[in-house]
Order: structure tokens, then sequence, then C-alpha cells
């Protein structure tokens, strides 16, 4: 190495040794801590105890973990694609030529900045299944026809819908980028469509789509990956829906009972933080899939560049 | 011809649709948040009411002569009669009884005035009903058309939920309120907010703006570590925060970000490269060294990019929740976040207005800083999305 080389490696690692150390201490070490105590019998008060693969078995055959597995699937499987059409609904919306445009995004927008815990409290209440906003609108529709709307977090049935259903208000943030997207297609592309006579679901369907779908699907990606770390909305609601002031039960009948639940729980209540790091490292595997995926995807895109 | 006359009618009509959807949209956005505002400005007993209103209102009605505020409690649906109580506990008070109470009591009521269905019960006046050892309220039901009402905002739900949401420190039993809470969730904001933009921008300056060895590979890790859940390294955090002593403080809030994240580092690169590198030539002729050029040239020409790290990590804290359950055990800790979810569980789901009033202190702060901030934000966001 010259001195210059060397000179240029010192400024280097000068300018990144808080992140060196922030990445060792507060990543890598825990990355590498985890994987270590999912092969433990591990409960903080003691050290880990070697076990080899018995968290992993013992997770096969818990039903909870499945259960949890499923319930999270469910609420991904519903809430990714319908958030998904609404973002992209409203930025194509938004994407036509009217008067407040501002406005409108604006309004679209806002509900994805409200903490979580606040709009969790507010859907509460809305979801309310006797003075609530949901059910004060839907009985009196539903009422001639005998029917009575459910009581949403309440009834096991319905309390995953009533959870996407919020989530859905929190589109704002894919609506934003889905308009940037589209604002990106060239404007000549459109011309050009219209001038062989393409109407404007022709257009969209082979102008819009193919050149905003790269963006579409990682972040639908994205989507998939916090919908599985599903936390703050599902723990409050499920204690409070309840009454039971215990989250970590999924109520009702463990409807709710999603992954990062489970596993908070599992590590924090239960103290069996072993076991909660075998399943840190399986939703870690699936996440990893996932990303790769989105980068793929990513790198195509780029390589469409116009 | 025919087109051309056609088109601007075509354009109008679609026009028109596409406005008609954004209203219907906006507006099913927005409700919630009137439906939040409304409930915070409600006594109780309309908050739990049906059908539902989203007008806080007050009603008025002559009882004993003098017209004051009243509460519509229900529609009596069977006749019966307003009676005095002679005696028992509420005599001297005025009450109503349907039939068959009128038939059991009869001895110690006088009857004042026979109600028919379709009457109104109400109580005077709601602060003294939900008050403790105030005077006995008076009851009385009256037809629809003798109540009035007007729109009113009980603004005074605001201080009271405020006051409610605090609690005794669990320590030293002194109680902590709302002000509490504020300032820690201040705290962790600030600090954090500062350490994220300080230590993100070095760190990508050392990525974008200087070549050396090593520098690709390390980025390359350094992105990799974007997709590792936050559930995969709770417990191990957990470990280090116990060890250090920290569990119980708010540091384990703030403390990290003085050491970089993965996308603040990726988000500032991205915009570092797009200086022209001609810039820092020029300086390093001049014999400025790398930190001059990095403070005095790149951080002046990136407030753009720095507002937008600062922006996301606010909101960022404001949003977090499993962070603060997870780290802070004693009430005089909490966050706005933390103490909210903690009133909730204590007081169960009745005090809706109050619980809708702390809720809308608490996002106030986001909603401000980005209508505040609305431009940078929304570009923030698109740009990270976009190419993420």
């Amino acid at each position: 190495m010259t001195r210059s080389e060397r000179k240029r490696l010192r400024s280097g690692i000068g300018f990144t040794s808080l992140w060196i150390v922030g990445l060792a201490a507060f990543t890598a070490y825990p990355v590498v801590a985890s994987l270590y105590y999912s092969f433990c019998d591990y409960s903080i008060l003691k050290s880990p105890v070697w076990c080899g693969l018995e968290n992993y078995h013992q997770l096969v055959r818990d039903d909870l973990f499945w259960k949890s597995l499923r319930n999270t699937l469910f609420y991904a499987g519903l809430s990714v694609p319908l958030g998904t059409v609404v973002a992209l609904g409203l930025a194509v919306l938004l994407n036509c030529e009217v008067r407040g445009r501002s406005i409108y995004r604006l309004l679209f927008f806002m509900p994805s900045i409200v903490p979580a815990v606040a709009s969790a409290m507010l859907w509460l209440w809305i979801f309310n299944g006797e003075y609530g906003l949901m059910n004060g609108f839907l009985n009196p529709i539903l009422a001639p026809f005998g029917l009575h709307a459910p009581t949403w977090l309440a009834d096991p049935a319905w309390s995953k819908p009533a959870l996407v259903i919020m989530s859905l208000w929190g589109t704002g943030n894919a609506m934003v980028i889905y308009l940037a997207g589209l604002q990106n297609v060239p404007g000549e592309l459109y011309d050009a469509a219209a001038i062989d006579g393409a109407s404007a679901w022709q257009r969209f369907c082979h102008v819009t789509l193919p050149v905003i779908a790269p963006v579409v699907a990682f972040n639908a990606i994205m989507a998939i990956i916090s919908a599985m770390q599903l936390f703050a909305q599902a723990y409050i609601m499920s204690e409070a829906a309840n009454g039971n002031g215990n989250a970590s039960d999924g109520n009702p009948a463990r409807s709710t009972l999603f992954y990062t639940i489970y596993l908070f729980s599992t590590a924090f209540q239960d103290l069996r933080m072993g076991y909660a790091s075998a399943m840190a490292y399986i939703l870690f595997l699936v996440t990893a899939l996932l990303t790769w995926m989105a980068a793929r995807l990513s790198r195509s895109r780029h390589g469409d560049a116009i | 011809m025919g087109t051309q006359s056609e088109m601007p009618g075509r354009r109008t009509l679609s026009r028109m649709v596409v406005t008609t959807l954004l209203v219907v949209f906006s507006a099913a956005f927005v409700v919630p948040f009137v439906w939040l505002l409304s409930t915070s400005l409600k006594p109780i007993e309309q908050t739990l009411s049906l059908p539902v209103s989203f007008v806080p209102k007050a009603y008025y009605a002559s009882l004993g002569g003098t017209r004051m505020e009243v509460t519509m409690d229900f529609q009596v649906s069977k006749a019966g009669a307003v009676v005095r109580f002679l005696s028992g506990e509420g005599a001297g008070t005025l009450g109503y009884l349907g039939p068959e109470q009128l038939a059991a009591q009869s001895a110690s009521v006088v009857v004042v005035h026979p109600v028919a269905g379709g009457w109104w019960h109400v109580t005077q006046r709601i602060d003294r009903r939900l008050g403790e050892g105030g005077p006995r309220p008076l009851w009385d039901v009256l037809p629809r058309e003798q109540i009035d009402s007007h729109v009113k905002f009980r603004w005074e739900n605001y201080p009271r939920a405020l006051a409610a949401i605090g609690g005794d420190a669990e320590s030293d039993r002194h109680r902590v309120g709302f002000m509490t809470f504020l300032g820690n969730s201040l705290t962790v904001a600030i600090l954090g907010v500062l350490g994220t933009v300080i230590s993100n921008a070095m760190v990508a300056y050392g990525f974008a703006r200087l070549r050396w060895r090593g520098r690709d590979a390390f980025f390359a890790l350094t992105l990799a570590t974007m997709m590792v859940p936050f559930p995969v390294l709770m417990v191990p955090l957990y470990g280090v925060f116990k060890a250090l002593g920290l569990i119980g403080t708010l540091l384990p809030l703030w403390l990290p970000t003085w050491f970089g994240s993965a996308f603040n580092i990726f988000l500032m690169r991205q915009f570092f490269r797009t200086i022209p590198e001609e810039l820092s030539e020029a300086a390093r002729i001049d014999g400025c060294s790398e930190w001059r050029i990095f403070w005095r040239i790149i951080l002046p020409l990136s407030t753009p990019v720095l507002v937008v790290a600062a922006l996301f990590h606010f909101i960022f804290v404001w949003n977090d929740f499993l962070g603060p359950l997870l780290y802070l055990t004693r009430k005089d800790t909490y966050t706005l976040a933390l103490a909210l979810e903690s009133y909730q569980t204590q007081n169960g789901g009745v005090q809706w207005h109050y619980l809708m009033a702390a809720s809308a202190v608490t996002i106030l702060p986001v909603i401000i800083l980005f209508l505040l901030a609305q431009k940078t934000f929304i570009r923030g966001i698109a740009t990270a999305g976009l190419k993420g």
C-alpha cells in the first residue's frame, strides 16, 4: 500500500468509524448472538445452555406457532394486495389533471404519519361493536335485511379483516411512491398511444403498467416484509378489545396472535428467549428471501431505465 | 369534425368522474379524523348513544321554571308520570316512574304531571351527575319539542384527558403527568434526530466522496443489514442494554442513532454523489482537509436530504411502540405512545372522549411538522421508495 492509499484508507475509516462501531454492536453482534441463542435454552436470568436443534423441533410441533404464522400470512395476504390496489388506484386518479390535486394528496397521505398507538385507539373506537362509527353506519343499512354487523375486534372471524381495513387507511405512503413513479412515465409514450387511438384503459394497461410494474412489485414486497412484523396495532387492539389487558393471548380466540406478538410474548413474558430466537431466525430467512426477490426486481428495473 | 367537437365534452366528463372519485375517497380518508375530533369534544353520554352523530351538542330544557343544560338519557317508551319523592333517599327530588313502578311506589310520591310515551328522559347537568358528593341531580321527562340543542364543543375534555393520562411513578410515588411523557418523547426524538443527522452524514460522506480500499465491500455489507428484521435483534439488544444497566432509561431508544443506520447512510450517500466532484477537488488543491470539505462544502449543499432524514426519524420516534414497550419499565420514563396505551389498558373502553382527546394531542406534533415540511417530506418518500 502506498502512502496516499494508506492516508485515504485512514480518512475513509475515520468517517465511517461511528458506523463500524454501530454495525458491530447493534447489528452484527445481535445477529450472531440471536443465531446462537436459537440453539440454546436461554432465559436472560441464567446464561444460555446449548440444546442443539431442540427449539426448532419444538416449533414444528407448536400449534400456537403455526396459528401465529397462519394469522400473519392471512393478514399479509389480504392487506398487501388490497393496499397495493388502493394506493395505485389513488395514484392514478391523482395523476390526472384535475383541480386541487395537492389537497387530495395531502388528505390521502396524512393518515400514514399518524402514530400507530394513536391510530389503534381511533380504530378501536371506530370498530366498537355498539357505539362505533363503523357499525353506526352499517347497522341501519343491514337492519332492513334482518342482518347485524359483526362486533369486529371482539369477533374471531372479523378481527383480522378489521386490522386490514385499518391498514388501508395508512396506505398513503405507497401512494406517494406510485404517484412519483407515474410521473416518471414519459409523456411521449402517452402521446404516441393516443395517436394510435388507444383508450384510457388501454393506455393504462399497455403504457402505464409496464413502466411502473417493477416499482409496484418492489414496494409490495417491502409491504409484505412489514406486514410480517405487524405488532403495535394488533397488540393494542387485541389487548383493549378483549379487556383482559394481555395481548399475548391474541384474543379473541387467538385470532390476532400474530408472529411478532407471539415472538415478543415468548421472549419477554415467558422468558423463553432461545425459543423466541429460533422464531426470529425463521422470520429472518423468510425476509431475506423476499428481500432478495425485491433486489432482483430493483436491478431489472434499473437495467430497463430509459 | 365529429371527433373534434366530441373530444372536449368527453374530457370534461372524465374530469368530472375523476374529481367525484377523488372527493369520495378523500372523504373516506378524512372521516376517521373527524370522528376522532368530534368524539374528543363530546360529553361522555353523547359518545355512548345511538344513532351515531358527528356533532357534539348541548341540550337545553325548561326545568323548574328555568332554562338549563340537560343530558338526554333515553326515550321513554311507556306512559308514566313525573313524581316528587316524599320519602327515602331521593326525598324532595323529581323523577320519572313507569306505570308498574308508579303502582308500587304510590304511597311515597306525589304525581306532578302525567307523561306520554315518546318523551325524553333528561338529567340536569352532566357535571353534577358524574361528580361525586354533589347535590343529587334532578330527573325529568320532557317531550322532544321542549328540548332544544345547539352545537357545543367541550374543549375542557382536553385538559381533563391530559390530567387523566398521568399516574403515580412507581419509584417514589410522585405523580407523573402528560408533560413528563411529552418531555420523554421529545428527548428521544431530538437526541435521535441529532444523532441520525450527524452520524449518518459523516458515514455517508466516507462512502460517497472518498475512495478507499474495502469501501465498496463495506457498503454492500451495510446495505445487506437493511434486511435484518428488528425482532431478530430484539433479544440480544435487550441483553446488551441490560448488561449496561440501561433498561428503564431512555438511552436504548436514542443512543444507537449516534452510530449510523443503513437506510439513512444509503439515502445520504445517494444525495452526496450528485454533488459535482470538482467542488471537492478544487478545495483539496487549496489544501482543505477532508473534514473541512465535508463540513463547509458538502453539508451546506445537502440540507434537503438532512431535513428528510430528520423528519423520517422524528416520525419514527413518535410512532415507535415496540422499543418503549421493550426498554421502559417505570412510568416516569414512558413516552407519549406508551403512556397512551397504558391509559387505555387501565381505564378500559369507556372514556372514549378522553382517549380521543389524548390521541389527538399525540397526533398533533407530527401533523404540524408534516404540514410545515410537506413538499420536502413527500419528495423524500418518493425518492426513497423509487431508488430503494
